[in-house]
């Protein structure tokens, strides 16, 4: 693959001028696709669900365009800086975590924004990245796969920023930081008998962690896994997006013609629930069209990150690839009643800020991966 | 290879892709199961959920019920609905809501002082379900609010039943007031009952009966089109209203007490013996539970809890103040019951008390002294020394258990919440209350001042009533209730609450009655009682009691001079009566907070109220 790569690069034939743009600005023109192709479904789901609102769906585009600059200018950042910034960004990250539980604003009940005066942002978005960055550039020099002593660090630097925004309390991103973090662990080539020993220790240790548990808590577990108990709370949500999607059948109603979207009676149909919302109008051919769509994005990303010339940048584009499946099939598995509820967005679909501008980010790191490559392998 | 563990790039490479593909059969496993469930949901479960949806455009909606009016005894209306404007919002439909907030501000029609509490509202709600912005805008408001309604979607006024209390400030201490409902209010409420009702009692009356007065939240189901409006009511179950209810309270007997108490900080409680009913019950300075109904202003309620005066505090219920002298009718019926006095036997007052083998003087407010006395000269003219020597003779505890019997020392139970216990010292009770050692040990001297109602001891009005309703009818007490009758749903014709009758207080010999009532008459209209200045001209015998508590100790051979104490140390003034003496229609007890005396101050306050009662009851 390496030898191809020389191969093209020297390859006399003219390229076209998109090409070339792309080549210049370090981006990827499979993985901009398939990028593109999901916000444009997004946001024609977007206007029906927000009720054909001009200013909503404005509000959206700007947001879109912002983030996809955004992933332009970190494609442009060679992977070798990323790799030097990388604990830096951690080591910030886990401060301004440790200042959002002691100071914090709150919202919905929890402690998770940071105000600067300026801007108010979630701490825990920089941890998105900067988690996969940090455990890959710990792995970078080390031989691998990694060994016994190497995989307590690597377990310590994954749970402190967990830890620390589980208690804001946001279990959801938690979760989900986590899983960037293992991702680049088990794409390091994890050991079998480390995961079968990691999955025993897992199930052994739940009875006894239930066991210190207070009644509280045991009872946020139970709402946690079975959300239909309160129909009146996320249980309504659910019962009320199963209608919107199993009603929609093979065709859908038509765009603008969903009755449980347009007449209001799903919940969040513009950020977390948006999927219902396409289910209902497109059916099921429009869900699976957005999947492709959501698999080609993967695919290329993991294609990349095969691709890619180190370890930092191979883990890196790994990592990247595999959480942003992991957040649309936790959000299609909420919407769809196979999961807990759990506040994810749909990814570049969902309105809202904060997040896609991470998710466009890792997308620019994933591209300056793969655009500054060697020619030689060292 | 675990000697030399370098990096082999080339088996790394190959490693990491092994691990890629094995990710990759998983996103597809994964992706599979959420098609699968797809095509469950779309295709084989396609018509349940089709019907479902249909279902769907058929929307429930609440019809909350009227609140049930309170009336005074007569038929007065103290609580009543007029119909207002709130300003409500429903945060999904509103596109930006910062800046549809401060354009609210900008019009005038919220706070910017609110704007904290109404975002914390709007995040602790489901975003489809309608925030109460504002309870009450004037007409003013609305039309302003009307002509911007086009740039503020998601905004909207509603009409509604709004509390209103026409008589304002009056009784407010006993009626209490509804407002918006709290988080907390909610875990002790009914919540589906509440769907559709914004506002529940807080306080008072309008708290303790709640659920009458609240009535059964109705619903409508309501078949809607593809904008959500209304095309037909297709079922419709409504709500039951609220019972009216009927207090015990007399508006004039109410409206005299408050208007006597002036602009003093005091209390009055006026009970009826012949059946616990509070004729009145003041406290003073009052404030407007109307401002509580239209949603208060946080800088209106701040003004209201930093007030000097402390507007908000119930005196009447939670004031607890030592009962100085007006104790000693009933440590003279003590005396009698326990043996440790006799009617005729008299005593010498020579000014001051000494404990045997101690030289502290334990003085009487009349320095001279009253010479000899005898229990019913004691008591009206309220020699010290006689009751001191008493206490003494018949031991704290047994002064403890006499007076549990006359409801003090505990909460009388009457039906409006927040009432406070008062004290009622014992040696039991100083061993727990104190931690150390040597605080525990109940020394004889507090004995001594326990005999004139000064020291631990501490009651409320709403005590010091109860004891004189339970006196004047003879050990015969009932239940305090404010309660006297409610309407029946059908007729709205009150039907009169029952009253509860409490455990009888016996005494030793049924004279006794007779005695400690005939020492209370001498203090009105005894030549030489305290009181007797409110007795010359009464139309009905009084039997009373004066009282005075110390604000702060004057030492031991100071002298008490009430022009040289500024106002808020003087003491207060206290007085306690039941009238007609020989067949008692009301027993009342008054606290005129740093009064000065109990003669002066707070006997020509009770003397008002009764009046007030008495004349209007001699038909």
């Amino acid at each position: 693959m390496i030898a191809s790569e020389g191969i093209r690069l020297d390859d006399p034939r003219p390229l076209s001028v998109a090409t070339r743009v792309l080549k210049g600005l370090h981006l990827d023109g499979v993985l901009l696709a398939g990028l593109i192709a999901v916000s444009v479904i997004g946001l024609f789901v977007l206007y029906s669900a927000g009720g054909q609102d001009p200013q909503l769906l404005t509000r959206q585009i700007i947001r879109i365009g912002v983030a996809f600059l955004a992933m332009i200018l970190v494609a442009q950042v060679p992977p070798k800086l990323l790799r030097l910034w990388a604990p830096w960004m951690y080591l910030l990250g886990l401060g301004l975590l440790v200042l959002v539980l002691v100071g914090g604003d709150i919202g919905k009940g929890a402690r998770r924004w940071l105000d600067l005066g300026v801007i108010r942002f979630q701490p825990s978005e920089i941890m998105k990245l900067a988690v996969p960055l940090m455990t890959a550039w710990y792995l970078h020099e080390r031989p691998l796969p990694p060994r016994l002593r190497e995989l307590a660090v690597l377990a310590a630097l994954i749970l402190a920023p967990t830890v620390l925004i589980a208690r804001q309390p946001d279990l959801g991103t938690s979760l989900l930081i986590a899983s960037s973090g293992v991702f680049v662990v088990l794409l390091a080539g994890l050991q079998l008998r480390y995961l079968i020993s990691l999955a025993v220790i897992g199930v052994a240790g739940a009875p006894l962690l239930w066991h210190f548990m207070h009644d509280y808590q045991r009872q946020r577990v139970l709402t946690f896994l079975n959300p239909e108990t309160d129909p009146l709370g996320s249980g309504y949500h659910i019962i009320q997006s199963k209608i919107a999607i199993g009603s929609g059948g093979v065709f859908g109603k038509g765009w603008l013609n969903g009755t449980q979207a347009q007449l209001e009676f799903l919940p969040e149909r513009s950020t977390d629930f948006i999927f219902a919302v396409l289910g209902e109008e497109f059916g099921l051919l429009g869900l699976i069209s957005l999947l492709i769509a959501y698999l080609w994005v993967i695919a290329r990303a993991l294609v990349m990150a095969v691709e890619a010339q180190d370890t930092f940048s191979r883990l890196l584009a790994g990592s990247l690839a595999l959480t942003f499946f992991v957040y649309v099939f936790v959000n299609t598995g909420m919407v769809t009643g196979l999961l807990p509820v759990v506040g994810v967005p749909l990814p570049l679909v969902s309105y809202g800020g904060t997040s896609m501008v991470t998710l466009m980010v890792g997308f620019g790191m994933l591209m300056s991966v793969h655009s500054h490559k060697k020619l030689l392998a060292t | 290879m675990a000697t030399s563990r370098l990096k082999d790039h080339w088996r790394e490479q190959r490693l990491f892709a092994s691990r890629a593909l094995i990710a990759a059969f998983t996103i597809i496993a994964l992706t599979g199961i959420v098609v699968v469930r797809l095509v469950d949901l779309q295709v084989i479960n396609h018509e349940h959920f089709s019907q479902l949806s249909h279902g769907n455009r058929v929307r429930l909606e609440p019809l909350p019920p009227t609140r049930g009016l309170v009336y005074d005894r007569e038929g007065r209306v103290l609580a009543r609905n007029r119909p207002a404007y709130q300003l409500e919002l429903v945060p999904e439909q509103v596109p930006d809501l910062e800046n549809t907030l401060l354009e609210l501000v900008y019009l005038g029609l919220v706070d910017s002082e609110e704007l904290e509490e109404i975002r914390r509202k709007i995040n602790a709600q489901r975003r489809f379900d309608a925030v109460t912005l504002r309870y009450d805008l004037d007409a003013e408001e609305a039309a302003r609010f009307s002509v911007r309604r086009q740039t503020l979607p998601g905004v909207d006024i509603r009409a509604r039943l709004a509390r209103d209390y026409p008589e304002g400030d009056v009784a407010v201490h006993a009626l209490g007031y509804v407002g918006s409902i709290s988080e907390d209010d909610l875990k002790r409420l009914d919540g589906p009952n509440y769907m559709g009702t914004s506002q529940a009692g807080k306080l008072g009356i309008e708290r303790s009966y709640e659920d009458l007065l609240h009535g059964t939240t109705g619903h409508r189901q309501l078949l809607v089109n593809a904008q959500g409006r209304m095309l037909e009511e297709l079922q419709r179950t409504d709500a039951s209203p609220g019972s009216d209810i009927y207090l015990t309270l007399d508006l004039d007997v109410q409206r005299a007490a408050e208007a006597a108490l002036g602009d003093y900080r005091g209390a009055i409680v006026a009970i009826d013996p012949r059946n616990g009913h509070v004729i009145a019950l003041a406290s003073t300075p009052t404030y407007d539970p109307n401002l509580f109904s239209r949603g208060i202003s946080r800088a209106a309620y701040k003004d209201l809890q930093t007030d000097l005066d402390k507007p908000l505090f119930n005196r009447a219920l939670r004031g607890s103040y030592p009962p100085g002298s007006t104790i000693k009718p009933l440590m003279g019926l003590a005396g009698l019951h326990y043996n440790a006095t006799q009617p005729w036997r008299s005593t010498f007052c020579r000014g001051w008390f000494s404990l045997p083998g101690s030289s502290h003087r334990f003085r009487d407010w009349k320095k001279v002294g009253h010479g000899p006395v005898s229990l019913i000269s004691a008591t009206a003219q309220s020699c010290d020394i006689y009751f001191y020597e008493l206490a003494v003779e018949l031991g704290i505890d047994r002064m403890h258990e006499f007076l549990l019997g006359f409801g003090l020392g505990s909460p009388t139970d009457v039906d409006i919440p927040g009432e406070k216990s008062g004290l009622l010292p014992s040696r039991e009770w100083k061993r727990q209350a104190f931690n150390r050692r040597q605080d525990q040990v109940w020394f004889p001297g507090e004995t001594v001042i326990a005999g004139i109602g000064q020291g631990y001891m501490l009651t409320t009005p709403m005590q010091l009533a109860q004891s004189m309703a339970i006196l004047a009818n003879r050990g015969h007490g009932f239940r305090p209730t404010l309660l006297a009758a409610i309407a029946d749903r059908e007729t709205g014709e009150p039907r009169a609450v029952p009253p509860v009758p409490l455990e009888p207080v016996e005494v030793a010999a049924p004279e006794f009655w007779d005695i400690t009532l005939q020492s209370m008459v001498e203090v009105v209209h005894g030549r030489r009682g305290t009181a007797r200045a409110i007795g010359k001209d009464a139309p009905y015998i009084i039997a009373g009691k004066t009282g005075t508590a110390q604000v702060f100790t004057v030492a031991q051979d100071a002298e008490y001079d009430e022009e040289e104490v500024e106002e808020r140390l003087r003491h207060h003034a206290l007085f306690v009566a039941i009238a007609p003496a020989e067949d008692p229609r009301i027993a009342l007890a008054v606290i005129v907070e740093n009064g000065g005396s109990g003669s002066g101050t707070a006997a020509p306050v009770a003397r008002t109220v009764m009046d007030a009662w008495l004349e209007k009851k001699t038909e």
